[in-house]
Parts: structure tokens; C-alpha cells; sequence
């Protein structure tokens, strides 16, 4: 049954969530530019070729999931992937997580969905599964489903990058599902749904949950703030890129791992940023650093948000216009041998850190065709040069395999990685 | 900007229902109700209790119950005895929740207990007609015998360590007395759902340092726990010993005469693992001795024998749920005994937190299942 005619409040539960969305769109944009979230509440499709929740425009939220499997047996672990697959296609679609439902089963029974969606439309939830080094041969080297072989070269393991200080309870994963939603509770509820179903057979390893996108993924959005209250991804490719996307997101025919094919590899870091710090710095020095003006978000030399840097521009002191470590020079594909990424990433505040500072920063989300061509190269270079690495501290990692598109309702999530 | 976004919203919903025809399509069809059960009404406030019937016809009785107060209230229903037949708690200031009792022919008692104490405003209540309790049930019959026969049985035991426990305890020795804390427990913890059926008195007798509010006198075994680890003097324990054992006496009394039903067991058995999760898991029960383990096994024990009484029942019903339970009953068995350390168990600050996650998954895994027992037993 659907949440909202269940409850007869479609008009009103609707208006009061496009609404927020509207507000939400106002505050990051100062009140000037076209609000976004004009259908905050609508549905996304769930089936097609290529997983819902890559290119479709980024919604606000975000709550971010990985798994540990912890079943040896093969069968119990393509089962929960069968359920899942049901269940997502139920809750994209703004229905209940079980057929019975949150309220329709026996009094004496636990619901077969959890319920805090109920009266909410499906506010554009996506859910996206990808795949871990750990699932096809386990840390300690064993081979549990018999996968081994089919795991995708592109899904080598990322290197260890100058800096890192990375805290393996929140890294990596065997299975990671990224939810996200115009409304956090819809993104919750889904994945408390899924970690339900999967009781037994996953574990919860680590989760994230996000807001303020800060990332545009359509031409159709305007470039969103990072915490450092800059703009970020303005150069971000776009659903509307459709060559680009062919060479820089999704896996081609012929690429390797023939299951991955219309797929694509999900990167994940998630970047503390030292909040207090970077406030007291100066304007001049922030904007040095990163390259472009706070307010516009043009890169230095030009005007507007979408000039193209001219990195060999000089100023009238013979320095060039942007540093030679500014941050937009060091990610810039053209730095980067043409590299690509599509970022997706959301803004993190969890509490306070115990010394009185905002445990904030960006988790980073970014997919590509391949990593070691694109996010690789480029992180090793930010790195090692990054002036922002000052004010930054990556604290988690994961690399996940994202197989292509549901399509069909007898097809599952896995299915042909498993077949 | 409201009317495009009515405009595009209503488009929403429509994709909504065209996208449902791709997954399942009997689900609209079946929408299981509690056919049957009489409804009736409760207005609290904080100086009356209105029940809207004072008598309905036996069988499931479904308690709507709206707090117009302006404190926290309760709402029971007592048999003879002030045996509670069933009770919501916490209910806030304008809210409303549902009780669901059944109640076989009989004279009742319902109370509102505005603040969550003392007696509470009583009203009578009785339910008349033929309605069969579950219990008719041949297989359920059996079941609840069985299962009262195991609480008779470790009531007795219960009685008996609790005793050698409080002697220790009187007696100054401290180190005996620290051996038999988690023992006496352990029976006390595989029935805890029993007896917490007898509301005020499991406070009295397990009351957590961290449950007390202000003011409120803390009795009971982890009272003791706190004299014998932390302050290392029982000098002064001796009417504290006392009343725990009386307590437990009390409660003993009444365990082995209350009559339990299928549902009680079923329920009973995954409050235990509640229990687990929520309190040995976290090391918060035993937060001074650290015998979490002994408790945690106490509780997975006495999940089983309520589960190994309606076996028969689950076995007719739902084989494949039989099954699975059994397998995952052993697997949270086979987690635990990893840290056994001779008769007794590791003490929880002896695990990793590796080896906590692993016994929580572990209880993830039995809890879920077991939670279909409930509506299994129910069904007819």
C-alpha cells in the first residue's frame, strides 16, 4: 500500500515536504537563485540500466551504509539480496518495506516495516548497491562464495595516500548501500529497513549520514556549499555529459569484469575538516587555497563561476593567478591526464569531538569507470601538494563495485555477479 | 512556488503508483486485521481514569488509552491479586496508545497511574461470555505446563542460591559472596520476564544504580554488587540482604502459582534477548562486578526452554521456523562459549569490542525469527 493514500494525507504531507525542500534550497542559495526541490516529494524509478542515485540530480540527504557479510553460505546471502532488491524497489517507490506493511498485520506481530515513513512521499529516494574488495576474497584471504575470480581488476585495492589516518571500524565493507532522499527520515527509514531484513546474514559495519549536498550532478542544480563555505563540484560531470559519461563513469563492454558492465566504482572518504582552524584563516589566504572567490566561486582571473581557470594567467607581480597548490590546479583534469570524477558528496556534522570543536567535514562520494585511472592519480597529487590537506584529515575510505541497473522485476541485485 | 509544487507533487504520486506494478502486486489484497477484538476507550488525566465500558466480552480487549493530563501516566489491568494482566507504560501528555490483552471471563481491576506511581485511580472491569483462551489449544496447554514446570524448577534453585548468597553477605565474606552473586543470578535472569510480570517488586530486586531517580531508595542484588566491588564493605548490607531474599520469596510465590499464557512464553522469549541486547551487550547490568556473561547466558538459556516448550506448536505451524530458530539458538550458543573460563564466563571487560559485535550479530540473528513466534502462537 502506499504510505500516503494510506493515510489519506497525500496534499498535505506532500506541500509540507516540497516545501521544506524550497526552504533548504533558499538557505544555501542566500535567496537569489531558482529554488531546485520543486519535486522534492516525487519518486525516482528504480528499474533501468544504469543504478538510480549516480547521475540522478543529488538529493539533500544523504545516510550512508556498509556491511560486513557474516553468513559463509552462498544461498543465505543471495536470498537477502533477492529480499532487498523487493524491499527497495517497495520503498523508492514511497510503499512500505514489507507487503504487509507498518500497521496493516496482526496485533501480535512485529510490523514488516518500521513505520516513521508513513504519511511521506517517496522524496526522490534512491538506493545503490556496490560491492567490496572483501566480498569476493575475505582479508584473511578465503574465498567464501566462490567469487574470487570475478572480482573486477578496476577494484584494486587504493593505495595508501600521504596522510591518511584512516580508522579501519569505518572503512571498507563487503556490501555498501548509499541512500539518499530530499527528506532524512525517508533515507533512514530505508536503510533501518534494509539492516532489518539482513539481521544474520550482514552485519552493520559503519554508517553516515549527510546533508547539503555538495555536489550538482545536473545542469539543472546550482553548485552547493561545502563546511569550508565554499562552492564544490562546479566542475563536476553531469548527467547531461552524455559522451563524458561514456568515458569517465560508466564501465564499458570490453573493460574487464563483464558483470560490471553499465556499472560503475564508487570511492569514499570521509574528510574531517578542522573547522576552527580554517575560520580564523583570512579570506585572501582561503581563497588562495582553494583557487576560486568564495562569493562567485570563479576561479581566480575570471568571473564567473563556470569560466574556465586559466592556470597559466599571471598577476601583475609575475606570480601565477592560481597557486601552483591551489586546490582546483591540483584536482583540475586537466592536471590529471583528463581525469573525471562524478562527485556526490555530503556535508557531515556529528556532534562535537570531546575538546569543545564540530566533528564536521565532507564525505566525499565519487564514481568513475575506474579508479586507478581517475581517483587514484588524483588524490596521490592532492596528497602530496594540497594546501588544503592543512585543514583536512581523511578518516575513512571505501571502494565498492556497482553493478549496473535493475531491469526487471524477476532480476536482483547481484544476480549476474553471482550467476 | 506552492502551486508548481502541488503540480509537480501530484506528478509524484502518480509515478508512484505506475512503479508499484513492478514489484509484488497481491500486496493491497492482504491486509490482515485483529478481527474481532472489542475496542474500548480510556481518558486519563491526572485525577480521574474514565474507561469508557466497565465490562466487554471475553477474549482480546483492545485499550485505547489518551493521556488529557498533564503528567506521564500508566494504565493496568489487574485480576484478582493484583495479577497485571497486561499495561502500557509511559504514556506522555497528550498522546495516546493501544493495550491488547486477552481476557478470559472474569472479574478485572483498571488502573491510571498519573506520575508512574503508587496504586494508581481503580475502576472494576469484567468480562463476560465463552470466548476460549489460547490455552484450549491442546499443543498450547502443553506448552505453558512445560514451561511452568521449568520456572518451578528454577525458582527452587533460585531460592536456594539467593540464600547461600545473602548468608555470605551477612556473614562478611566478601570473596564467597562475590562467587555466588552471578550464580544467584542466573536463575533469577532466566525468568526474569516471569517475574517481571509482578510489577514494583523486580525493581526492588534488580534495579540498576543508573534506574533510580532522586531520592528513591536503591535495594536489591546490585546493591550489594556495589558494596562488594566497589565500596569492599558489607558491614552495613545485612537489611539490605534481608529484603532481597524476602523479595525474592514474594516473587517466587507468586511465579510458581500465576497463569501463564502461549503468548507470554513466546513474548517472554524475546524479551530475554531484549534483555541481552539492551543490557549485557553494553556491559550496563553488572556495570561494577562485570559478570554481564553469566546473566547473558542466563537470559539465552531461558529464551530456549520458552521456545523449546512451544516447540511442538512452531514445529506444526512453521517447520522452516523451527528449524532456523534451532540453528540460530546454537550459533548464539557457539558465539557465547568462546569465552567461557572454566565453570564461569570472561568478565565483559575482558572482551574486544570484535568480540562484542560478534555476540550482538550473533542475538540480531536469533532475535528476528523469534520474533515471529508471537503471531505464529496466535494464529489460528
Amino acid at each position: 500500500m502506499d504510505r500516503r493514500k494510506m493515510l489519506g494525507l497525500a496534499g498535505a504531507g506532500a506541500i509540507g515536504a516540497a516545501a521544506a525542500g524550497v526552504a533548504g534550497a533558499t538557505l544555501i542559495d542566500g535567496a537569489t537563485h531558482p529554488a531546485q526541490a520543486a519535486d522534492a516529494g516525487a519518486a525516482i524509478p528504480f528499474y533501468g540500466e544504469h543504478q538510480a542515485g549516480i547521475v540522478t540530480p543529488a538529493q539533500d540527504r544523504l545516510h550512508f551504509v556498509a556491511f560486513d557479510v557474516i553468513t559463509d553460505k552462498k544461498a543465505e546471502l543471495l536470498d537477502l539480496l533477492e529480499k532487498w532488491t523487493m524491499a527497495a524497489a517497495r520503498m523508492t517507490a514511497g510503499r512500505d518495506a514489507g507487503s504487509i506493511g507498518a500497521v496493516n498485520g496482526t496485533q501480535e506481530a512485529a510490523p514488516d516495516d518500521t513505520g516513521e515513513a508513513i504519511g511521506l512521499p517517496p522524496s526522490g529516494l534512491t538506493l545503490t548497491i556496490g560491492f567490496g574488495a572483501t566480498l569476493f576474497r575475505t582479508a584473511e584471504g578465503k574465498d567464501r562464495f566462490g567469487i574470487a575470480d570475478r572480482r573486477p581488476a578496476a577494484l584494486a585495492d587504493l593505495p595508501r595516500f600521504a596522510k591518511d589516518t584512516l580508522k579501519p571500524e569505518i572503512s571498507g565493507g563487503d556490501i555498501c548501500i548509499q541512500a539518499c532522499a530530499h527528506d532524512p527520515q525517508v533515507a533512514v527509514h530505508a536503510v533501518r529497513n534494509l539492516a532489518r531484513i539482513g539481521f544474520g546474514v550482514v552485519s552493520v559495519r559503519w554508517t553516515q549520514l549527510g546533508f547539503g549536498r555538495t555536489s550538482s550532478t545536473s545542469r539543472g542544480q546550482v553548485t552547493a556549499r561545502n563546511l569550508f563555505g565554499f562552492k564544490d563540484g562546479t566542475a563536476n560531470l553531469k548527467a547531461e555529459d552524455t559522451q563524458l559519461l561514456k568515458e569517465q563513469l560508466w564501465v564499458q563492454q570490453g573493460d574487464g569484469a563483464e558483470w560490471m558492465t553499465g556499472g560503475s566504482y564508487v570511492v569514499t572518504r570521509k574528510i574531517r575538516m578542522l573547522i576552527e582552524t580554517w575560520d580564523r584563516t583570512s579570506l585572501g589566504e582561503q581563497e588562495a587555497i582553494i583557487g576560486r572567490s568564495k562569493g562567485e566561486g570563479a576561479p581566480h582571473g575570471g568571473k564567473a563561476e563556470f569560466d574556465l581557470p586559466k592556470f597559466d594567467a599571471k598577476g601583475a607581480d609575475g606570480e601565477p593567478l592560481i597557486a601552483a597548490d591551489a586546490h582546483v590546479r591540483l584536482s583540475h583534469p586537466d592536471a590529471n591526464d583528463g581525469a573525471r570524477l562524478l562527485r556526490r558528496g555530503y556535508n557531515f556534522v556529528d556532534g562535537s569531538d570531546g575538546l569543545g570543536r564540530l566533528d564536521a567535514g565532507l564525505f566525499f562520494i565519487a564514481y568513475q569507470r575506474d579508479p586507478r585511472k581517475q581517483f587514484v592519480p588524483v588524490q596521490t597529487r592532492l596528497s602530496r601538494q594540497d594546501t588544503l590537506n592543512e585543514y583536512i584529515r581523511h578518516v575513512s575510505s571505501g571502494l565498492f563495485a556497482c553493478p549496473p541497473g535493475i531491469r526487471a522485476a524477476d532480476d536482483y541485485w547481484g544476480r549476474a555477479l553471482f550467476a | 512556488m506552492r502551486t508548481s509544487a502541488l503540480i509537480a507533487v501530484s506528478a509524484g504520486t502518480a509515478a508512484a503508483l505506475t512503479l508499484a506494478g513492478c514489484g509484488d502486486s497481491k500486496d493491497d489484497a492482504t491486509t490482515p486485521g485483529a478481527a474481532g477484538t472489542s475496542k474500548i476507550a480510556v481518558t486519563a488525566t491526572d485525577t480521574e481514569c474514565k474507561v469508557e465500558k466497565t465490562e466487554t466480552t471475553s477474549g482480546p480487549v483492545t485499550f485505547t488509552i489518551s493521556n488529557k493530563g498533564a503528567k506521564v501516566t500508566e494504565f493496568y489491568v489487574y485480576a484478582t491479586g493484583d495479577r497485571i494482566m497486561g499495561e502500557v507504560e509511559n504514556v506522555a501528555p497528550g498522546l495516546s496508545r493501544e493495550l491488547i490483552v486477552e481476557l478470559p471471563a472474569g472479574t478485572y481491576e483498571t488502573a491510571c497511574k498519573p506520575g508512574m506511581s503508587g496504586k494508581g485511580i481503580r475502576g472494576g472491569f469484567k468480562a463476560t461470555g465463552d470466548a476460549k483462551p489460547l490455552t484450549d489449544d491442546a499443543k498450547l496447554a502443553q506448552a505453558t505446563q512445560d514451561y511452568q514446570r521449568y520456572v518451578k524448577s528454577q525458582t527452587g534453585a533460585l531460592i536456594d542460591k539467593t540464600t547461600e548468597f545473602v548468608t555470605a553477605v551477612k556473614g562478611g565474606d566478601i570473596e564467597k559472596a562475590k562467587t555466588l552473586f552471578p550464580i544467584a543470578r542466573t536463575y533469577w535472569e532466566r525468568i526474569e520476564p516471569v517475574a517481571e510480570s509482578f510489577g514494583d517488586l523486580d525493581p526492588a530486586i534488580d534495579a540498576r544504580e543508573a534506574d533510580l531517580e532522586a531520592g528513591q531508595e536503591w535495594t536489591g542484588f546490585h546493591k550489594i554488587e556495589k558494596d562488594l566491588w566497589v565500596t569492599k564493605d558489607v558491614s552495613k548490607s545485612g537489611p539490605t540482604a534481608d529484603k532481597l531474599l524476602a523479595d525474592v520469596k514474594t516473587i517466587v510465590d507468586k511465579a510458581n502459582t500465576v497463569q501463564l499464557s502461549p503468548l507470554n512464553l513466546a513474548n517472554g522469549a524475546k524479551e530475554l534477548l531484549d534483555e541481552v541486547a539492551t543490557g549485557k551487550i553494553t556491559g550496563e547490568e553488572d556495570t561494577f562486578s562485570h559478570t554481564d556473561l553469566w546473566d547473558f547466558a542466563a537470559n539465552l538459556e531461558g529464551s530456549r526452554a520458552a521456545i523449546a516448550a512451544l516447540r511442538p506448536v512452531i514445529e506444526e505451524k512453521d517447520a522452516a521456523l523451527a528449524k532456523t530458530l534451532e540453528d540460530k539458538f546454537a550459533a548464539a550458543q557457539a558465539e557465547l562459549d568462546k569465552h567461557r573460563n572454566g565453570d564461569g564466563w570472561k568478565f565483559h571487560n575482558e572482551l574486544s569490542e570484535a568480540d562484542l559485535k560478534a555476540l550482538a550479530d550473533s542475538i540480531n540473528a536469533l532475535a528476528e525469527p523469534i520474533s515471529k513466534v508471537a503471531p505464529l502462537v496466535a494464529s489460528k
